[in-house]
């Protein structure tokens, strides 16, 4: 077992290089010069010339890209023109509030999924079940930036329930404040994991060792929830795993409607000041959690089921 | 044809292609539908609620919502299906050269595809549309950077294993030609989950396109474009909310119409036995 995941980690130095590269190169297209938009219209000839000296802009591209590996690989992932600090520090302070909206988003997904891909399961075919389809369809439909807006118009302005937005301080207090923008994350999570489970319940069932258990006579329910379920629940933690990018992703718009300081908070207010080495650095840094949460994945995946290997 | 028809005896299929039509028709009968200017103000009738006289309301300016809702259909039905067709068709031709060539070509287009893959849609895109600058062209460039990996897996995936069954190799045994095998045998077959999957990105590409305008960063005003729409309407939230609702729930709408399109072409594509 071990070993395996030092196998994997080792795989994952061409892919981590490539998203390096692929980054570099995609948001090298910047039209104009990085220099003088930074320091606007006022600066001049020489202010410009240190600056790009500054910056390693008067070398070569891949005299460039090697800096910029550099700063990756040394972790500091570069340093912002706007904040003038390493981008790791400006991580380093978002990253809580981002995790914090993926876990809990998961959270909410799974409690809404499972009691009814359960329910569905066991009216397969029937009006429940083709209701509760059509019902996530519903969900998956709506665009995550518009329920945001829905949310706080009913939940926050009209009920009082929630606040509109921010965060606060300590655990209880964040997941009051935070459940909005994870309630949305977690529905398109919820609709799919709800698909699957679902599949998985109605496979699992039909299974020879279900037939064996039946008949040495144990009940319906223990084996549901020794055998059925735990079963099934298995195929769940992949689906995480591939939806994992579309989860972290979903918290760049959620966090910029609720202000949540996160990592797409940053990304947004990177582009809109156009702070070309953190939009970089941040790119890198979200391919990378998405890397590390799909190995996690993998591992949990393994551990769950015995007749997967880790490759 | 036949393809049509099946598409029709599933209900899903058939409620998709009915709510597709009238979409279609609404869209290019608009003048027939409101007496309305999508653009004329009005400020004598403005932030009037959901009556007889405006479906859905109007907005800060006394325009009617209802009419810019349909005025915009047309951005967003452009854009989002160019943003999956183009990139889907890329996507097919490069997994099918994939797939049917093996060997170094191949290994090296997986590799790209995982690496893309790693990258949080919302994120590419925001990052490749932040730099570019925003506009609909760049738009365009950033979802074909981005949507082709996925249809390349799909048919990759499918040409390897049709390029194994028995009528592939009858095809070469009788000497056609690769691009011939490759286009009129191999493609038709290995197209179709490509095609259940773009269903499916249409859904959530409506949803991306809207969102990106909604960060500033794709169709400029005063399109009255969806996403548009629903940010010009939130500081008015409190006292118009249909100003936000009615334009969501069009994105709503298609992305229904899209899934049950997509529920019925899964059955109807589905081989028989």
């Amino acid at each position: 077992m071990f070993l395996a995941i030092l196998k994997r980690l080792l795989m994952l130095v061409p892919v981590l290089i490539g998203i390096t590269l692929l980054s570099f190169l995609l948001l090298q297209i910047m039209p104009g010069d990085p220099a003088s938009r930074a320091m606007g219209t006022r600066a001049s000839a020489e202010e410009l010339e240190a600056m790009r000296q500054l910056w390693g802009l008067d070398r070569p591209i891949w005299v460039q890209y090697l800096y910029f590996l550099r700063d990756c690989v040394t972790g500091s992932f570069g340093v912002s023109i706007f904040h003038k600090q390493p981008i790791i520090a400006l991580v380093a302070a978002r990253l809580p509030y981002t995790l914090a909206i993926v876990a809990y988003s998961t959270v909410i997904a799974l409690a809404i999924a499972l009691p009814f891909a359960i329910f569905a399961a066991a009216r397969r075919g029937r009006l429940a079940d083709v209701a509760i389809r059509q019902v996530f369809v519903v969900l998956i439909a709506m665009p995550p930036f518009w329920l945001c807006y829905v949310l706080i118009l009913f939940l926050a302005l009209g009920m009082g329930w929630f606040p509109t937005g921010g965060v606060g301080e300590g655990f209880l207090a964040n997941l009051h404040r935070l459940f909005l923008p994870s309630l949305v994350v977690g529905l398109s999570t919820a609709a799919l994991i709800q698909q699957s489970l679902r599949a998985a319940l109605i496979d699992t069932m039909q299974a020879d060792y279900i037939d064996t258990a039946r008949a040495k006579g144990l009940r319906g329910r223990e084996i549901f929830l020794r055998h059925v379920l735990p079963n099934s629940l298995i195929s769940t933690i992949s689906i995480i795993g591939v939806r994992v990018s579309w989860i972290i992703g979903g918290t760049v718009v959620v966090e910029k409607i609720f202000s949540v300081p996160g990592l797409g908070s940053l990304l947004i207010d990177a582009i809109v000041s156009r702070d070309l080495p953190v939009i970089r650095g941040l790119t890198v840094f979200f391919a990378v959690m998405v890397v590390i949460v799909n190995l996690i994945t993998d591992i949990c995946y393994a551990l769950a089921d015995p007749r997967v290997r880790l490759e | 044809m036949r393809m049509l028809r099946n598409l029709l005896r599933s209900p899903a299929g058939a409620i998709g292609l009915a709510m597709m039509a009238i979409t279609a028709a609404a869209t290019v009968l608009t003048p027939l539908l409101s007496p309305y200017d999508p653009f004329a103000l009005d400020f004598a009738n403005a932030m009037q609620p959901p009556s007889a006289l405006h479906w859905f309301g109007t907005d800060n300016f006394g325009r009617d919502i209802f009419t810019r809702v349909l005025a915009g259909a047309v951005y967003d039905l452009r854009l989002a299906l160019v943003c999956v067709f183009g990139p889907m068709a890329i996507g097919v031709l490069v997994g099918l050269a994939a797939g049917y060539s093996g060997g170094r070509i191949d290994a090296l287009l997986m590799r790209l595809t995982d690496i893309v893959w790693a990258f949080p849609f919302y994120v590419l895109v925001l990052a490749i549309v932040g730099v570019l600058g925003p506009s609909e062209t760049n738009l365009y460039i950033a979802f074909f950077i981005v949507n082709w990996i996925g249809y390349a897996r799909i048919v990759r995936g499918e040409t390897l294993l049709i390029s194994r069954l028995e009528f592939i190799e009858a095809a070469r045994v009788l000497r056609f030609g690769r691009l011939r095998v490759m286009l009129r045998h191999i493609l038709p077959n290995a197209v179709t989950p490509a095609l259940v999957y773009s269903m499916s990105d249409v859904v959530l590409t409506v949803q991306a396109v809207a969102a990106m305008s909604f960060f500033g960063l794709g169709v400029q005003p005063p399109a009255p474009e969806w996403g548009l729409l629903i940010v010009e309407s939130i500081d008015f939230m409190r006292e118009a909310p249909w100003m936000t609702i009615f334009p969501g729930l069009a994105i709503v709408w298609i992305g229904i119409a899209f899934a049950l399109l997509g529920e019925g072409l899964s059955t109807a594509l589905k081989p028989k036995g």
